[in-house]
């Protein structure tokens, strides 16, 4: 495993120095479940290193340093609900400084639905043990014993005696005082919480509704330009021969050059965009020949890594004692992340040393990734990440700002790189393709005796069955893109990665053995479940929506669906009105009902899974990406259409009140059971079976004819 | 060849000399550094730089600056009035109608102009006028909810 040696950030003092006086804490926020989620070779070693984490300034204000960014979820508002809560202070007091290498403590990325639940704990166990070392330093001040003191709203004040009080920014006036802590988990009492746990407003609403609020491609620096770059027609093409002299006819733009990396530079975007056409370009076509009609025959064909995550029991033997059997093959297509914003960057040279203000979810990755490809030192290379206009795993991937570098090492100027919507669906790392094979099998009673699922390409995360079955295998195929290559293209982590995958193609399942054994479709999960969490969502799920049983197809349009996901467990019941002349499917209603322990902040939650099922009806419907080998068909979104308006059905929501445990992930898991829920809707008003993700009109229409 | 070319910008009278077939997006971001209007496809799709033309909602990426000659662009800075928000800015505050916010601006602007066309706009007719604003993080319930309020808010004259 190759390791990247850590010397992260500017030195502790100049970090002094930038921001005054105070009282400074410094603690490493090393997290395993943070680094699990990346590559190895990606991953930093953590050295013992301290980092600023947080500072108590002289106005009494708490500035939290995270590597963590916002990019809709709402962590800009959640993160100080936390900080607020350990510290004892008003949350207006709390500032967040977000994604910047320079002034941050490492962070591998923002994904995962890991913010809450890895992150988390470490700030508020750093927060706790600040509050301490404040209310130490005010025992010293005030003559009263530590004991004898309590905080409220930033002021620490002697139980005994209210009148004896000091607030904490008269403790961090004059000081220069830096903390080292080592903070541990702390003991929880949920019972006390007075910020975690109330629905609060996004923070930042203000300066998103007024226009104000800075993303990257609104920077603007003395002397920048703007570029474009000449891109190949299709994934593996090879750049022949080149003319780029119409650009360069063009008043106001240069053509920049370093082998096959072209671009073109011009203080006026339009003209950039004017002149990047008129370069000709010829290229060596070298294309797998397979595109999205043939490539679940190429993934039968191939052949993979082969890793068995679980087994149980006896399959072949359970087999025998089945009363029925299915076997079904399930796929799922490529998909594009498509956020409004596409990838962009910003990137200036002064000296040595270059900065990038990059729409990323990683700023550390970017930062390794200029290292490694301009050939630089980490010192020299600072990433800052104003707000992101969307990600959902897709700007886990950094191209752009590596790009915008060269670009202002080439040129000497600052560059700014905004990258086209032809640019964001060339270059997406999309969700990949994959294909499930499932084998189970129940007895007489309605009880699953054998399931035996092989997925290829999608990976395990959500992949092992959640039912109580006796004899149980979960194999995967190709995870780590083995040696048998099927994507032509990039692919990467989208939303929930690839749990969606696993979810429609098990629920699916489950609702295949549920009709076939003349069972409502939720009894039949009730009575093959001992886990209590999802047993809980999937009745709360049922009251909220007014459930009455019925075995299908029953001709209501009433789908069910669950799983797990990012720690959190997820029941949804979909209702669905299918035309039958046209095949076009209408989803009506979406009841989600979501176990994610302690709830930080309800309001947060709450948005965060309706934006997992609205963003779920793309997947469902019509999202599935066309292509033919390298050459990516779909470059707008004129034809891969993502949720619209129109497209909305009644959503409720319900999150279960657990206090008694632990926080986990909100950003993903409601996003996992949409599409299952509404193919067994499908199922259930019409007969009609679906195999296959997105539920386009031709492909409901057609299952309806084999009926 | 530049051209001079007047017009109104957020209500004010504005003389600019430019290249007169450069798009009104770039220049409302590069010339004015009104960045509330984004970037998001280019070709009119998404709705994310969508400004109001003599009231009328227009997406920006497809208008050479050129064609508002003589007339009033608004963008979304130019929504508040002496400090107070547009009523549909408010309600999406109040709502808490949006995430990345990238989309934000554009959806704003769209329904300011629709709702200056059709001040009692029903629920269909909101669907029906964001209908091609597009809007990745899913806060379109609450952004329906949001206009809807705000229409019910603007009622007599506001």
């Amino acid at each position: 495993m190759k390791k990247i040696s850590v010397s992260s950030g500017i030195r502790r003092r100049n970090f002094i120095k930038l921001f005054g006086g105070g009282i400074f804490v410094f603690f490493q926020p090393w997290n395993v479940l943070d680094l699990m989620a990346l590559p190895a070779d990606q991953a930093r070693s953590l050295t013992k290193d301290y980092n600023a984490f947080l500072q108590i300034a002289e106005d009494g204000t708490v500035s939290c340093f995270t590597g963590k960014i916002e990019m809709g979820q709402g962590i800009i508002t959640s993160l100080p609900q936390m900080m607020a809560e350990e510290l004892n202070i008003p949350i207006a007091k709390v500032k967040m400084i977000m994604g910047d290498t320079e002034l941050c403590p490492y962070d591998a990325g923002t994904w995962g639905s890991l913010t809450t639940r890895a992150f988390g704990p470490n700030m508020r166990a750093a927060a706790a043990e600040a509050r301490a070392v404040l209310v130490e330093m005010a025992s010293v001040r005030l003559g009263v014993p530590a004991s004898q003191l309590e905080v409220r709203d930033g002021v620490v004040v002697d139980i005994k005696n209210s009148a004896k009080s000091i607030t904490y920014a008269e403790l961090a006036k004059g000081q220069k005082l830096e903390k080292y802590l080592d903070p541990k988990p702390l003991p929880e009492d949920y019972t006390q919480y007075t910020y975690v746990g109330k629905p609060l407003m996004h923070s930042d609403s203000y300066e998103k509704v007024t226009g104000r609020a800075k993303y990257t491609g609104d920077l603007t620096l003395p002397g920048m330009v703007h570029a474009r770059i000449l891109r190949p027609p299709s994934h593996g093409a090879k750049l022949e021969s080149v003319d780029v002299s119409g650009a360069e006819k063009i008043e106001g733009v240069t053509v920049v050059r370093e082998g096959d990396f072209i671009a073109v530079i011009s203080e006026n975007r339009d003209k950039a965009d004017l002149a990047i056409v008129q370069i000709r370009a010829d290229y060596a076509f070298n294309e797998m020949k397979v595109n999205d009609k043939t490539v679940y025959d190429f993934i039968n064909k191939g052949e993979f890594r082969t890793n068995v995550v679980r087994t149980s029991g006896d399959i072949e033997a359970a087999k025998l004692q089945c009363e029925k059997v299915f076997e079904s093959e399930y796929h799922d297509p490529y998909l594009a992340h498509a956020p409004i914003e596409t990838h962009t960057a910003l990137a200036r040279f002064e000296g040595d040393k270059v900065t990038v203000w990059a729409s990323t979810q990683s700023p550390f990755g970017l930062q390794d990734a200029i290292v490694r490809e301009l050939g630089m030192t980490r010192e020299n290379v600072r990433v800052i990440t104003p707000f992101v206009g969307g990600g959902f795993g897709g700007k886990a991937a950094y191209q752009q700002g590596v790009e915008a570098a060269k670009l202002a090492r080439l040129t000497g100027k600052p560059v700014m790189l905004a990258w086209t919507r032809d640019e964001e669906f060339f270059y997406d790392t999309f969700h990949a393709v994959s294909v499930v094979k499932v084998r189970s099998g129940i007895d007489k009673a309605g009880s699953i005796q054998m399931w035996d699922y092989h997925v290829y390409l999608a990976g395990t995360r959500g992949a092992e069955t959640i039912y109580d079955v006796p004899n149980a295998r979960t194999t995967s195929y190709g995870e780590n893109r083995a040696a048998y290559r099927v994507h032509p293209f990039a692919t990467g982590p989208w939303r929930a990665p690839n749990n969606n995958t696993n979810t429609f193609a098990r629920e699916t399942q489950i609702d295949i053995m549920a009709a076939a054994a003349g069972i409502d479709p939720l009894e039949f999960r009730l009575k093959n479940l001992k886990d209590e969490k999802m047993i809980a969502c999937l009745r709360s799920a049922a009251d909220k929506f007014g459930y009455t049983p019925s075995k299908g197809p029953s001709g209501r349009g009433i789908g069910i669906a669950c799983g797990t996901d990012a720690g959190t467990w997820v029941a949804e019941i979909a209702e669905v009105e299918v035309d039958i002349s046209t095949g076009k499917v209408k989803v009506r209603r979406v009841v989600c009902s979501q176990d994610m322990g302690l709830c930080v902040n309800p309001q947060g939650a709450l948005i965060q899974m309706e934006g997992c099922i609205t963003m779920a009806l793309g997947y469902t419907l019509t999202e599935e990406l066309k292509y033919e080998g390298g050459n990516i068909a779909d470059r707008n979104f004129d034809t891969y259409q993502i949720p619209r308006f129109s497209w909305l059905p009644k959503i409720e929501c319900v999150i279960l009140d657990r206090k008694d445990q632990p926080p986990q992930g909100g950003g993903e898991p409601a996003i996992i059971a949409v599409g299952a829920a509404v193919g067994n809707a499908i199922f259930d008003a019409t007969g009609a079976r679906m195999y296959r993700v997105p539920f386009t009109p031709e492909r409901v229409y057609n299952a309806l004819k084999m009926l | 060849m530049e051209e001079k070319i007047i017009f109104k910008l957020n209500n004010k009278k504005t003389e600019l000399v430019t290249d007169p077939t450069q798009m009104l997006l770039w220049v409302l971001r590069n010339h004015f550094g009104l960045t509330g209007t984004k970037y998001g496809c280019g070709i009119g799709f998404c709705g994310a730089c969508t400004v109001l033309i003599d009231d009328e909602p227009v997406r920006s990426c497809m208008i050479p600056v050129s064609d508002v000659a003589g007339k009033n662009v608004v963008t979304i800075e130019g929504l508040e009035k002496k400090g107070k928000l547009h009523p549909v800015q408010q309600a999406f505050i109040d709502h808490d109608a949006l995430q990345c916010g990238y989309c934000t601006p554009g959806m704003i602007v769209t329904a300011v102009g629709m709702l200056k066309k059709n001040p009692s706009a029903t629920r269909q007719e909101i669907v029906a006028g964001l209908e091609d604003n597009l809007c990745r993080c899913g806060a379109h319930m609450r952004i329906i909810d949001a206009v809807e309020d705000a229409s019910k808010a603007m009622k007599g004259g506001k």
